[in-house]
């Protein structure tokens, strides 16, 4: 095997990257506009075309794809208790590489069931209950579910007790339901390998045809796989070097990647809830920097955003609006426009760190002062890698990232302390975690190289 | 409902632990399914646990005299979650100093505790009269 061609159809463009595998390098990346509208391959077409004028036509052993084309894969999860089952339901889609459009908990709404309607999510993942416990609120979510007038799968993830019947309702509804392991079988045990696994194998059977991707598919040589599962997969095999966290900032959302265990850095400290995964995505579908721009600057507050840009509130406004109007609109380096992009990106990083990091709580009790730690504790992750167009393409990336870091304002949110801040310049993220499905070693070696330097490891 | 699931826990700030492994093992050898929550456990935490789990009891020690604050109001809020019938269940050290327990009984009754139990109730008599209660053999 000498060379393999990488291809990420992502919402706006379609890149491909090309891999020499015998030297263990990239050769080349080339980006064109997705074409989602007329063929997929007329982009794919166009890249390649930029392609081979920079490095010459290539006879490709393997072509591996990702995609987040056609709004990616939209899922919603529903759960029984927020911060339980409904928690446990958007990790498991999180990780599968969803684009997690809402949760919802305990029994749906007719308003919430509208939600779901207007969203037309590719799928749906159901869970609530734990093994043996609430069985009604899980039924009483399926009769519902069934009745929208919309055609998705659900994966069921919920209650082993319940969950036959819960398909038999779906699918009298005509919905297709797939029957996997609860999602957390026991109170506060997460368990999402067995629904991780059915999502994709219902995005490989199902979604890849409805989002007219049936043909490129056909030219892989393996299933085409969700872009973030792409990068999930990326960071999961860059963990072999040490503990970290990635943040992925795009014009719609913000996704964030930590792979460390986060257990308690002192073992005087009580973990309470849910023990997350040592792998964990977290999606933040407010927080981008051009689709989801009105949502990030009501996040972040239009002050914060001036003060950092050392622009005037004003410019902000007109900044959003020139985004909100071009979402593929790019500033000059140095210009006031390209400066608030800095710190909007920035503000994604920060806040979107802020979610997904544990949280450490002092409680006085008269048996002295005891700390209580909730999520993951990630102070002494090694690395902090930073991805994605407005990070990578910025003239100042490691400004941005440093807004993920520990700081004394948010002094109970345990995020990294002092990483090793490593930006994906020239974003191969998603084409080295699609080669890690053929060949990990390889991968290790060409991040090893091409993203880290040696004398850090 | 679960007639044999009860969710466990040290309420409030309290970090007495041996009590509550010694209960755990307790009932669980004696049939029942339990949903330990260990020390410091809030009313929120005891009530979703009771909610996901669709336990029929929830049991609560506290061992540091604190027992009539951290208590309060967990009848009214299960009632507000929608397991308004769950059976309560309250043990230990309940309040400060030596205090009179059928008067610590009858606080706690009026809070909504189904049972009240005083730091010398035999285990095994405890364990039948829930039994009963629930309706389990």
């Amino acid at each position: 095997m000498r060379y393999i061609l990488c291809a990420d159809f992502g919402s706006t463009y379609t890149k491909l990257t090309a891999i020499d595998m015998q030297d263990l390098r990239t050769l080349g990346t080339s980006a064109a506009y997705t074409t989602v509208q007329t063929n997929i391959l007329d982009g794919y077409a166009n890249a390649l075309d930029k392609l081979e004028k920079d490095i010459g036509r290539l006879d490709y052993d393997k072509r591996l794809a990702a995609s987040s084309a056609a709004g990616g894969l939209k899922m919603i999860a529903v759960g029984l208790v927020p911060r339980l089952t409904s928690n446990a339901a958007k990790l498991a889609a999180s990780s599968a590489g969803a684009k997690l459009i809402a949760t919802y908990s305990y029994d749906l709404s007719d308003a919430e069931l509208a939600e779901i309607f207007d969203y037309k999510p590719d799928m749906i993942l159901l869970s609530g209950g734990i093994d043996g416990g609430n069985k009604d609120v899980i039924l009483n979510n399926a009769e519902k579910i069934a009745r929208i007038e919309c055609s998705f799968p659900v994966v069921v993830a919920g209650n082993k007790s319940a969950a036959d019947e819960v398909a038999r309702i779906l699918e009298s509804g005509g919905k297709e339901a797939v029957i996997t392991e609860n999602v957390m079988p026991e109170l506060n045990k997460l368990n999402i390998e067995s629904a991780k696994a059915a999502i994709r194998e219902l995005f490989i059977r199902r979604i890849i045809d409805a989002k007219g991707l049936a043909e490129a598919n056909a030219m892989m040589s393996l299933e085409i796989i969700p872009t973030p599962l792409a990068v999930f997969n990326a960071c999961e095999a860059l963990s072999d070097f040490g503990t970290l966290t990635a943040v992925d900032v795009g014009g719609a959302t913000t996704d964030v990647y930590s792979m460390a265990d986060g257990l308690p850095e002192n073992s005087a400290v009580i973990e309470k809830g849910l023990r997350e995964p040592f792998a964990k995505r977290s999606i933040e579908g407010d927080l981008g920097v051009r689709y989801s721009i009105d949502s990030l600057i009501k996040e972040a507050g239009i002050e914060r955003i001036a003060a950092a840009s050392g622009a005037s509130p004003e410019d902000v406004i007109e900044h959003s609006r020139k985004c909100a109007q071009d979402t593929s609109a790019v500033f000059p380096p140095g210009s006031t426009d390209a400066k608030i992009d800095n710190a909007l990106a920035g503000e994604c990083v920060r806040i979107s760190m802020n979610r997904h990091a544990g949280r450490l709580e002092t409680v006085y009790t008269n048996m002295g002062e005891v700390q209580i730690q909730t999520g993951k504790d990630l102070t002494k992750t090694k690395y902090l890698f930073g991805t994605g167009g407005s990070v990578i393409n910025s003239d100042a990336p490691e400004d941005i990232m440093a807004k993920a870091l520990y700081s004394k304002a948010d002094y109970d949110i345990l995020k990294p302390e002092n990483p090793k801040i490593i930006i994906d310049r020239n974003n191969i993220l998603t084409a080295m975690g699609l080669l890690t499905r053929v060949d990990k070693k390889s991968a290790l070696s060409i991040m090893k190289k091409e993203l880290m330097n040696k004398e850090d490891m | 409902m679960q007639a044999s699931t009860v969710v466990l826990g040290v309420i409030g700030a309290d970090v007495h632990a041996v009590g509550n492994k010694i209960l755990d093992f307790a009932f669980t050898n004696a049939g029942f399914t339990v949903i330990n929550l260990g020390v410091m456990v809030s009313q929120e935490e005891f009530i979703e646990a009771a909610i996901e789990s669709d336990a029929a009891a929830i049991l609560v020690s506290s061992l540091y005299g604190h027992g009539d604050i951290d208590c309060r109001g967990l009848r009214e809020k299960c009632q507000e979650a929608g397991i308004g019938d769950i059976r309560l269940y309250v043990g230990g050290n309940l309040v400060v100093g030596k205090a009179d327990f059928t008067q610590v009984e009858k606080t706690f009754k009026n809070m909504g505790f189904d049972r009240v139990y005083p730091p010398s109730a035999d285990l095994d008599e405890e364990i039948a009269e829930i039994k009963s209660d629930l309706g389990i053999g």
